[in-house]
């Protein structure tokens, strides 16, 4: 009985020396959390999560305070790579958020503009061009399509325009194994 | 040290197949009919699309420059007849997007009057290489062989680098296709010309003539031609026709044993590789002034009457090929544009053939059956064995299929060249090749997004350093202001008072000091004192306000 | 004129899972003929069991899952299940032998893991397993070969005696069953005799057991003609049997008497049906080249091990399923080498 218990325990004071030892020896120093969920978000910056850009969003997923399907823009495949980062289950996007929709770019109008500075001082990623009663325009391979300039404009000249895909951003899409042809062919000429 | 083997390796995997080649080779090339309206695509290369340079409206002559090459990795595009230009802008073009690109529309006015001036042979063996690199890029010639690489940019080993050997591609592997065959039993002394010139601008030291084993016709012209031409320091080697021995990687492999290294290419080695369509071409464009505006393109299949091969202005639409081949049979089902192995499947006859279009397969529904519904993967590995890349098609097919874009690039991804052998023999008619197109497309947009949001994220960190940049310097212009305000500000009445009291006593000392002070008596006459003294008299009579 | 268009390569295919399965069936018509003639009516009943209720059990098993039924079944895979784990199951056991074990190895070790293509383990070999484990008795129910002990059973007999356990009309159980040559093999050895004097007995024939020679003859038959269609490569069954082959050589030039021949080893049992037909299963063997004569080799020296020294007569089932748990790791560290890479990729 003595032996046995005396047996065990050296065993298990052993075992935790050799774990305790381990855990200091080869501690790999990681990204914190919040700097990898960070990495996975679309930083479009527009709230529509319920905080005030990606970053808040990020440390509250970290903290633990937010899910992670609330961001529209980042859609299916954002939940998925935070769900795998995280080893939690997917979801679907919770549409209280917001719908994914088509990626999009604000478009001044340049004729209705009255350079009030109201939208740059929106932009969070300083992409509207312009000063005090001078013309104000989106640079386009900026805008990442948040929306936020759109609601303090008082003369509501800005539109989001959805993005055509070009033919050289096609992706081929995702095989279809019934092999349903694309389009039914016609003899007419 | 390159050497090139007298029996050719067998690059691993590949399939045989049957030619079906027979049937447009019936006659020697023969010229197309011009068109009435011709399509032209400023996108017809690898790189940045070319600009247009007329407008609507314009005249052009055969072989003028309409578009210019923006950066180095470019082509220009030339009328491909003369006409007028009747429209700028987006059609349909040959890609599997079936989108549109900027095209650039000529109508043909039959005339096609030309301005063409070349040089002759001695002249442009004894140029400088740049000046045939700049003549061959001017002529807006890519790469016939399908990928439609700016061949200027091959013709330029970099500084440095010596060019071991030349190989030219005739090794034309997929079925049906046979421009090339056709073009070496036409042409094959433009052929030899064009090859001269490309190794003299690469100074390479050796070159060889891969080409299958199935076209003994062509292997004899060119045989002829190379002793006519007395250049007999081109090798020919004939490689054992097995799909896809027309493989760049699999050619040089074939021919020296040599593997060029994975994300490498073949200048690694020392080895330049061109089509031997595209040795006419530059042929053509060096010595008859003539740039890329028309090429050899196979019309075939149970599709179409007459098969054949016809020499095709670039920006033809395809249906009047058809028409000159004798048109469509009953049996026709589908509509490729290459081969049946790597072809794009056209969704309309009315698109144009562009410089990369070597055939149109107008199959019938044998040939180009729908095919079944895919089972699941049997993990039989006909794949792995069929695989002319030593890849292994299973695990791709697994992890594309699971979406996992990580795991897939350590299975080397992106060494397959798509040449769709392991979908060929897969009994489960699994569409691999989709899945690594899709992999491929899905990773390069994946990296794109990450680069973007990567620039938001800094444009959005700046900008909140800004605010609170700009709030500091707020602040402590605020914080200075009302330090310079600081002192009225403080105290109270009296405190003013005896503020005002002090200040008048020290005035009042100051003019007692004056007063009490020597004021210059001394030396004073009679008069002088007597005037001084009625002065005080005066003073000490008078009230104390009139100090 | 408008076209469909779909994705390269655009040829027909030149290859077809059900067409793979009719090779295969084709195959093991000589010797499943051969079991027949040696061992009677027993081998086609089982046969006939084991298919119907592999397919039955597919076809329901499908249908809970909510997918197509009929186009999956037309792949032949599950027939072939059948006939393998009926030509391995004792010709005289009850019929439920058969139907437990093909219910089990389609529902359990191939629906259950999602159908055709991801099952780890062999199907048939999981059935065969879980029948010798759990109905020891019923799976040592073979009968004389033709030959040896009187005439063949009979039609009704055999059915009567399958369906109904009523012993033939004249015999008891006992009288109608005999051991095989390896059970013989394995019980005389323990018993201290020498392999010359096992192999002199009645149930040994010219090289192996008797009967069951010819039937070993038959599959290789069978295997070497599957090769040359190209349905199987050569890799696992050379493998296999020349693991058996060299291991039992080792031992049997180390010690004559102690040890049954390679030959007999070679020829007895399921070695053949195992390498050309069971071993070579795509799904749960192993893919690359190298790692496919690693993984025969393995399951020709298991099954020596365990037909010598382990607790059952003949160790192919055993010795196939250890091997395919094996299999995901032979295939990762035989990886090919990728054109243009230096050295084996990851």
């Amino acid at each position: 009985m003595v032996t046995a218990m005396l047996a065990i325990g050296i065993l298990s004071a052993l075992f935790g020396l050799l774990l305790g030892y381990a855990a200091i020896r080869f501690r790999v120093e990681g990204d914190p959390v919040v700097d990898q969920v960070d990495a996975l978000l679309p930083q479009t910056q527009c709230g529509q999560c319920g905080f005030a850009g990606c970053r808040p969003y990020a440390e509250a997923i970290a903290a633990g305070e937010a899910d992670i399907n609330q961001c529209p823009p980042g859609g299916e495949t954002t939940i998925q790579a935070l769900a795998d980062l995280l080893g939690v289950d997917v979801k679907p996007l919770n549409e209280e958020h917001g719908v994914h929709a088509e990626k999009a770019v604000a478009v001044i109008d340049e004729n209705t503009c009255i350079g009030c500075t109201l939208c740059i001082q929106a932009c969070p990623v300083d992409a509207i061009l312009g000063a005090a009663k001078q013309m104000h325009t989106v640079i386009e391979s900026e805008c990442t399509g948040c929306a936020l300039c759109v609601p303090p404009c008082p003369v509501d000249c800005i539109d989001m325009i959805t993005l055509k895909i070009d033919i050289r951003d096609w992706k081929w899409p995702y095989p279809d194994t019934e092999h349903r042809p694309v389009a039914a062919a016609s003899k007419a000429s | 040290m390159i050497t090139l083997l007298d029996t050719p390796r067998r690059f691993p995997g590949g399939i045989r197949m049957e030619p079906n080649k027979a049937q447009s080779l019936r006659q020697p090339v023969r010229p197309a009919r011009l068109p009435e309206r011709l399509y032209v695509p400023l996108s017809q290369h690898i790189g940045e699309p070319a600009e247009a340079l007329v407008a609507e409206g314009d005249s052009v002559l055969k072989g003028q420059l309409i578009a210019r090459s923006l950066s180095y990795i470019s082509a220009p595009i030339h009328a491909p007849t003369s006409g007028r230009v009747i429209d700028i802008g987006d059609y349909r073009v040959p890609h599997p997007s079936g989108l549109k690109a900027p095209c650039i529309v000529i109508a043909a006015d039959g005339a096609d009057r030309s301005a063409a001036t070349g040089m002759d042979m001695a002249s442009v063996l004894a140029a400088d290489p740049a000046e045939i690199r700049r003549g061959v890029r001017d002529a807006g010639i890519v790469g016939l062989g399908g990928a439609g690489f700016p061949t200027s940019v091959k013709l330029n080993p970099g500084p440095g680098r010596e060019v071991e050997l030349l190989v030219i591609n005739a090794a034309e592997c997929e079925p049906y296709i046979s421009c090339d065959e056709a073009l070496m039993c036409t042409r094959p002394v433009e052929i030899i010309e064009g090859i001269r010139i490309m190794r003299h601008a690469l100074h390479a030291r050796q070159v060889v003539i891969g080409i299958e084993d199935n076209m003994p016709g062509a292997i004899r012209c060119l045989q002829t031609a190379l002793a006519a031409t007395g250049a007999a320091d081109i090798r020919i080697i004939a490689v054992p026709s097995v799909y896809p021995a027309g493989g760049e990687r699999q050619l040089i492999y074939a021919l020296t044993g040599e593997e060029v290294p994975t994300q490498g290419l073949p200048i690694d080695l020392g080895i330049v590789c061109h089509n031997v369509g595209t040795a006419d071409a530059v042929a053509r464009a060096l010595l008859q002034g003539e740039p890329l505006i028309s090429r050899v393109v196979t019309v075939t299949g149970a599709g179409v009457r007459e098969p054949a091969n016809l020499e095709v202005r670039i920006g033809t639409p395809i249906a009047e090929l058809i028409a000159q081949c004798g048109g469509y049979t009953e049996q026709v089902s589908r509509l490729l544009m290459g081969g049946p192995m790597m072809g794009i499947a056209l969704p309309s006859d009315a698109l144009p053939v562009i410089k990369t279009s070597n055939c149109i397969l107008v199959a019938s529904a044998e040939e180009a059956p729908q095919p079944p519904a895919a089972r699941p993967c049997i993990r039989c590995a006909e794949c792995t064995a069929a695989c002319p890349a030593g890849l292994l098609p299973q695990q791709l097919y697994w992890y594309a299929h699971a979406r996992d874009f990580d795991r897939i690039q350590d299975y080397n991804l992106f060494d397959c060249i798509e040449c769709g052998c392991c979908a060929q023999v897969c009994p489960s008619h699994i569409p691999l090749v989709q899945y690594y197109r899709f992999a491929k497309t899905e990773i390069w947009d994946l990296e794109r997004e990450r680069q973007k949001s990567d620039i938001a994220r800094q444009r959005h960190e700046f900008r909140i350093e800004r605010l609170e940049r700009e709030k500091r310097e707020l602040e402590q212009r605020r914080a200075r202001a009302r330090k310079a305000l600081d002192r009225p500000k403080a105290g109270d009445a009296d405190a003013k008072k005896a503020e005002i009291a002090a200040a008048l006593e020290r005035v009042t000392a100051r003019r007692a000091a004056q007063d009490a002070a020597a004021k210059n008596t001394d030396n004073l006459t009679a008069e002088q004192r007597a005037r001084i003294a009625e002065i005080d008299r005066r003073r000490a009579a008078k009230p104390d306000d009139a100090r | 004129m408008e076209f469909p268009t779909q994705s390269s390569p655009h040829l027909p295919p030149s290859n077809d899972v059900s067409r793979l399965m009719v090779q295969v069936m084709l195959a093991l018509i000589p010797g499943a003929l051969c079991l027949f003639w040696f061992f009677g009516w027993g081998v086609l009943i089982n046969l006939a069991v084991a298919t119907a209720t592999a397919v039955a059990a597919e076809a329901a098993a499908l249908k809970l899952r909510g997918k197509a039924v009929l186009p999956i079944l037309s792949d032949g895979t599950a027939v072939l299940t059948g006939l393998l784990l009926g030509l391995a199951l004792p010709p005289l056991a009850p019929w439920w032998i058969p139907f437990i074990g093909a219910a089990f190895a389609i529902v359990v070790a191939k629906q259950l893991y999602g159908g055709l293509g991801y099952n780890p383990f062999n199907p048939a070999m999981v059935g065969y397993v879980v029948l010798i484990i759990s109905f020891p008795l019923q799976m040592t129910l073979w009968p004389p070969p033709r030959g040896i002990d009187g005439d063949m059973l009979s039609l009704v007999d055999t059915l009567g005696l399958m369906f109904a356990q009523l012993p033939p009309a004249d015999a008891t159980l006992d009288a109608v069953t005999m051991a095989t040559p390896l059970d013989n093999y394995k019980t005389q050895i323990g018993q201290n005799l020498t392999w010359s004097e096992i192999v002199s007995g009645p149930l040994f024939g010219r090289f192996a057991g008797y009967g069951w020679e010819w039937a070993n003859l038959a599959f290789l038959a069978g295997g070497v003609w599957l090769w040359q269609q190209r349905a199987i490569h050569w890799h696992i069954p050379v493998a296999m049997l020349a693991g058996l082959f060299v291991t039992a050589l080792l031992f049997y030039i180390a010690d004559a008497d102690s040890f049954a021949s390679p030959l007999f080893h070679l020829f007895s049992g399921a070695t053949m049906l195992g390498a050309f037909f069971i071993a070579t299963d795509p799904v749960s063997a192993a893919t690359t080249p190298r790692g496919r004569l690693y993984y025969g080799a393995g399951i020709g020296v298991l099954v020596y091990v365990i037909r010598t020294w382990g607790g059952y007569p003949d160790g192919v089932a055993f010795a196939v399923l250890l091997m395919n748990m094996a299999a995901p790791t032979i295939d990762y560290y035989t990886q090919p080498r990728v054109f243009g890479h230096e050295d084996s990729s990851e």
